[in-house]
């Protein structure tokens, strides 16, 4: 049980971590510049938005197994092929919100903050501190996207016990098993710990931080 | 033109739809000087800050700072020896002092004793650490008009900075910026359809309207001797607002 919940959390934190590194930036500049092609790109990832997670697993499957493009980095049935489908699926979550933040802001507020003195860098985490709250909306949504997510998890990790197995897998095994009392004994433990990530984000969310 | 200007502006112009916001042949800002731009509502006064702060672009002319001509996109030094306080403030998340500190803090500069400093000549020492979202409408100008300064820049441009005020609290913004011209020498260009308040702080005065300047003149001459008619039809309260409106 244990394992199932140290790797739960460490393939769902690795890949939020990776989606916020690569999603916040790509929001920022789909949110605050102007560019021929922004709506295109925009709708490709509010399209990646509702990308079922069994079609992402299949699609990581597909990519991962031997005679597919990444099939030498030997990572099917591994929690590093799981966190790939977690980025796939959270990462355009975190794009999409965090642009869709920024433009929720003043639209004068930009040219405000360069007037201070900002440089393109300054201005950008300048407005992502701004749109704080909506930043922290975008990961919550990632993470809730992913941590309870199963399809990617059983098509990409297959389940394995105490390789692969996440709460989510294992509350599917539990009940097809007919162990309904452990299928909810797990289901709680998934939603404390949702809980737990969820009210440190939140605490982000709320707490004033110095705007630079 | 002298090299002493802080600005020269030559046949510039600003766009919008299909015709001209602003069309200003040659007009020269002089080092030091505070002059004021009047003019009605859409006459392309705030359209004239933003390219003198250099965040616009112009689509035709030449624009020259100190004596350099200036490229676009503008070199981020330039640009950071321009301030501005726009006409509807906007700020920052963080406290009052946090948003004094940010014009410095992303010069890497020091910010402690002149944030101090900043807090105590604009009497917003009780504020520091409010939330600078929450501060009334007074306290805000006042706030916009420190955190521009706090950074020592060599130009302030002040869109309308006290139209939003009463009486009592535009007096107080309004010495705010005399002092600022007096004390620290900053070149001011105040853009404003108060003509009481254009006459009591400016040098030079400047009228615009329909993008094109009128007539720019000493503030004294261009009150009592306007040499177009417009500028007598403005200033006797006759041209109010045009279309489209910048401001």
């Amino acid at each position: 049980m244990l394992e199932v919940i140290r790797l739960t959390f460490v393939v769902s934190g690795i890949a939020l971590a990776i989606s916020s590194a690569l999603g916040i930036p790509v929001g920022a500049w789909l949110g605050l510049r102007r560019f021929s092609g922004r709506g295109l790109v925009r709708a490709l990832i509010y399209t990646g938005m509702g990308l079922p997670p069994v079609v992402v697993g299949l699609a990581v499957y597909l990519l991962l197994s031997r005679r597919g493009p990444l099939g030498g980095l030997d990572w099917l049935f591994t929690p590093a092929g799981m966190v790939l489908a977690q980025v796939v699926i959270a990462f355009p979550i975190v794009a999409g919100l965090t642009s869709a933040a920024l433009e929720a802001l003043d639209p004068e507020l930009p040219l405000q903050v360069r007037s201070l003195g900002a440089n393109a860098r300054q201005e950008a985490v300048a407005m992502l501190r701004q749109a704080r709250g909506g930043v922290i909306a975008a990961l919550l949504a990632a993470f809730g996207g992913i941590i309870s997510e199963v399809g990617a998890a059983m098509l990409v990790g297959g389940n394995i016990e105490g390789k692969t197995r996440v709460l989510s897998t294992a509350i599917v095994l539990e009940t097809r098993r007919g162990e309904f009392a452990t299928a909810l004994a797990l289901g709680g433990v998934l939603l404390i710990l949702a809980f737990i990530v969820n009210a440190g984000l939140l605490r982000l969310q709320v707490t004033p931080r110095h705007p630079s | 033109m002298s090299q002493a200007a802080t600005f020269e502006i030559l046949g510039l112009r600003r766009g919008y739809g299909g015709g001209w916001r602003l069309d200003l042949p040659a007009i020269e800002v002089r080092q030091g000087e505070f002059l004021a731009i009047l003019g009605p509502t859409g006459a392309g006064k705030s359209t004239l800050l933003r390219l003198l702060h250099l965040l616009d672009e112009p689509e035709a002319g030449r624009l020259v700072f100190e004596g350099i001509p200036i490229p676009f996109p503008a070199p981020l030094e330039i640009r950071r020896s321009i301030g501005m306080v726009f006409q509807r403030p906007l700020m920052l998340t963080g406290s009052v002092r946090d948003n004094i500190a940010y014009g410095l803090k992303v010069r890497r500069q020091r910010e402690g004793s002149r944030v101090e400093e900043m807090l105590h000549r604009f009497d917003l020492e009780h504020l520091a650490p409010r939330d600078a979202r929450t501060v009334s409408g007074g306290e805000m100008q006042r706030l916009a008009l420190a955190r521009a300064l706090a950074s020592r820049p060599r130009v302030l441009l002040l869109d309308e900075p006290a139209a939003s005020l009463d009486p009592g609290h535009a007096a107080v913004v309004e010495g705010i910026i005399r002092d600022a011209h007096r004390e620290d020498g900053t070149t001011i260009v105040l853009a404003t359809h108060n003509l009481g308040q254009a006459r009591r702080l400016a040098q030079r005065v400047g009228l615009l309207a329909s993008g094109r300047l009128v007539e720019i003149g000493e503030t004294e001459d261009l009150f009592t001797q306007p040499r177009q008619p417009l500028t007598a039809a403005y200033l006797r309260g006759e041209l109010l607002t045009e279309e489209p409106a910048d401001s």
